[in-house]
């Protein structure tokens, strides 16, 4: 004797087994794909596993702070691309774009060089998840207090 | 659920209820967009350009919204044979592409001042616009199948399959390095600045409302058709 399923139970083990299944293939594909779906490699990625010098490549990680100097042609600049573990110095001819700045993030495609030093032929300026007014920016950390206490008396 | 299995039920709360939600929807939109174009501050990095994601981040929400209402009717049909939840699959599909493709364009062109670029093949992006492809694919099966006859199941079936999608684009930017910037609003709070986070969360309101009465309007509209459908299949035989 089994015990029989309403149809509509049927239906709703049916679907349940299907969700799983699909969900499954798409948890394997995702991870499969773990490392080709990047956008970039991470400093410590490209120090880790070097490509071959001329492999091109896109790197990604935060400007150092204090590492961005300007040639004398005006248009080339070197910086150090850094994740907290591992730095990669980085040189660059060419328009920067709007919000590239030290302590934001970057990423830059191009290769290594013999000299070791990443040569990169495109920049990208990345956003991080914080968004703050630009009023509270160029105040002292005293004034905003002030303002944060005005505003909640 | 299956109280609304009546139609008549169904359109006595659905017909107030669609205006109030329209003008509700088109209300706080203004409200929010002449505070996001006008008032909000500017932000310390991407200067005006921030003003953009009054528009784009509503627009994501629902066009993942959309696909998730999608998702949900075709299990109500699978399962339950709910007799109006292929009616609000196939009305939420065409709203639902419509904001992901005014998502893709608003981020397209926020991304051109404040990344340098307009478009990247990352996994968010990419993940958005295989959205907009399935969207497109779900109304031509939708479509077809309702022209041509054939099983309603079959469109739910792949309305659930679809909704792998969702949480693939969700967890794109933390699975993968990308270069779209990670969630500012989580669980945990928010990394975005009271101003922007107030002015962002009435936008989202605002467009969630609208997209629900015009999902409600369009439900309503093809009961309508078939309704009349029914008719003159009546009459025909009659005569």
């Amino acid at each position: 004797m089994t015990a029989r399923l309403k149809p509509k139970h049927q239906r709703l083990v049916l679907v349940i087994v299907a969700l799983v299944a699909i969900i499954g293939a798409g948890v394997l594909a995702a991870w499969g794909l773990r490392n080709q779906a990047s956008f970039y490699l991470l400093p410590n990625e490209l120090v880790a596993d070097p490509p071959a010098a001329g492999q091109a490549v896109r790197l990604g990680g935060m400007v150092e702070a204090g590492s961005l100097r300007t040639d004398a042609d005006g248009i080339t600049v070197h910086f150090i691309v850094g994740d907290g573990e591992a730095k990669v110095p980085v040189t660059y001819s060419g328009i920067l774009p709007d919000l590239f700045q030290e302590g934001s993030g970057v990423t830059a495609d191009g290769s290594m060089g013999a000299d070791g030093v990443f040569h990169a032929d495109g920049l990208l300026a990345k956003h991080d998840e914080k968004y703050v007014p630009r009023e509270l920016k160029d105040m002292t950390e005293a004034q905003k207090h002030q303002v944060v206490a005005e505003a909640t008396e | 659920m299956h109280a609304f299995a009546n139609p008549a039920r169904f359109l006595r709360i659905a017909r107030p209820l669609t205006p109030v939600l329209l003008l509700a929807g088109l209300g706080i939109i203004a409200a929010s967009l002449v505070y996001g174009l006008a008032f909000a501050p500017a932000e310390q990095l991407q200067g005006e350009t921030v003003r953009i994601l009054f528009l784009h981040v509503p627009t994501a929400w629902l066009g993942m919204a959309g696909w998730s209402a999608i998702a949900i009717s075709s299990l109500m049909e699978l399962v339950w044979r709910h007799p109006l939840a292929a009616l609000a699959a196939r009305a939420s599909a065409l709203p639902g592409a419509v904001f992901t493709f005014l998502c893709l364009v608003t981020g397209s062109i926020w991304g051109r001042p404040a990344w340098g670029t307009w478009w990247v093949w990352d996994g968010r992006l990419t993940s958005m616009l295989v959205l907009l492809f399935l969207y497109f694919g779900y109304m031509a099966l939708a479509g077809a199948v309702d022209r041509e006859g054939g099983s309603s199941r079959i469109p739910a079936i792949f309305g659930l399959i679809g909704a792998i999608n969702i949480p693939i684009i969700h967890y794109s930017v933390i699975w993968w390095n990308s270069l779209h910037q990670p969630p500012s609003i989580t669980t945990g709070g928010s990394a975005m600045a009271g101003p922007f986070l107030w002015g962002l969360l009435a936008a989202t309101l605002g467009f969630t409302l609208l997209f629900s009465g015009v999902v409600l309007a369009r439900m309503r509209a093809l009961l309508a058709d078939i309704q009349t459908e029914a008719r003159l299949r009546r009459k025909a035989l009659e005569a």
